[in-house]
């Protein structure tokens, strides 16, 4: 099952449309690392709202993509994390620690607005 | 009389990496038909997951058996990971955060035994490993 890739504007948007297997999710860090560059994208979304399981391995690699496309200067927000499934990982022990996330796409676009306006207009949510 | 519909056990062979998400979808279905509710169908999914890959990992092949409990008055799901692989030399460490001889996480069997009411590994150095885990319905 590919994950279709959109670019739009400075961002890539990745939406996973269904289950991955570890080989899918493997393809989408690599292409993802790849294609950061080659289109010169500054920042990364990828949504997982369609996904009612992150395990471990997902965890993980969702992580390393977010390592390896700041390696590449650019910035990664994972976006629509289910409630269930969020609670499903805090249990088993998975973090993403250091690794922004949204609610939603729009959120998760916002986000990445603010980021590329530099720090010092950085739009603090919590009061 | 129960309806012909509804199955009391599915079976899902393991031997590559497809049969993780295979498995996990077929425990879903079956927990969705014993009234499980939402948090619970991913929290049960989300063990499937990490048993059906240690599977995968460490034994290469074997089998995930997801069945209907009904125990003094209480029901839930079943989950049966069955493996004839190399076991596990030390069940003790396995179960500690953190430990992995893969190079993963560490938390497939400590976080599984979180997410389930109940929790029960066996493994026979050289024989293979039997986990058996259980949600009920809330």
């Amino acid at each position: 099952m590919q994950v279709p890739i959109l670019k739009q504007g400075a961002y890539l948007i990745a939406t996973v449309q269904s289950a991955l297997t570890d080989e899918d999710l493997k393809q989408l860090r690599d292409t993802l690392v790849v294609s950061v560059s080659k289109v010169r994208a500054r920042g990364v979304i990828v949504d997982v709202t369609a996904l009612d399981v992150i395990d471990s391995f997902a965890t993980r690699t969702l992580r390393d993509v977010a390592h390896m496309i700041r390696l590449r200067g650019a910035e990664t927000v994972i976006v629509g994390i289910q409630p269930e499934v969020a609670f499903s990982m805090v249990k088993l022990g998975l973090s993403l620690e250091g690794i922004a996330t949204s609610l939603d796409l729009e959120e998760g676009l916002a986000y990445l607005d603010r980021k590329g306006k530099g720090p010092e207009h950085e739009v603090r949510t919590h009061r | 009389m129960r309806s012909a519909l509804i199955a009391d056990e599915v079976r899902v062979p393991i031997d590559r990496d497809a049969d993780i998400v295979t498995a996990r979808q077929k425990g879903r279905e079956l927990a969705t038909q014993c009234g499980l509710l939402s948090t619970d169908l991913a929290v049960v999914a989300t063990a499937i997951s990490e048993l059906a890959r240690n599977i995968v990992r460490y034994a290469a092949r074997g089998e995930i058996i997801v069945r209907r409990v009904d125990e003094n008055g209480k029901r839930g799901v079943e989950v049966v990971a069955v493996d004839e692989g190399p076991g596990i030399p030390d069940v003790t460490l396995a179960m500690q955060d953190g430990y992995s001889t893969s190079g993963g996480l560490g938390l497939g069997l400590p976080g599984t035994r979180r997410l389930m009411d109940e929790f029960e590994i066996i493994s026979d150095f050289g024989k293979g490993t039997t986990v058996t885990v259980r949600r009920w319905k809330r």
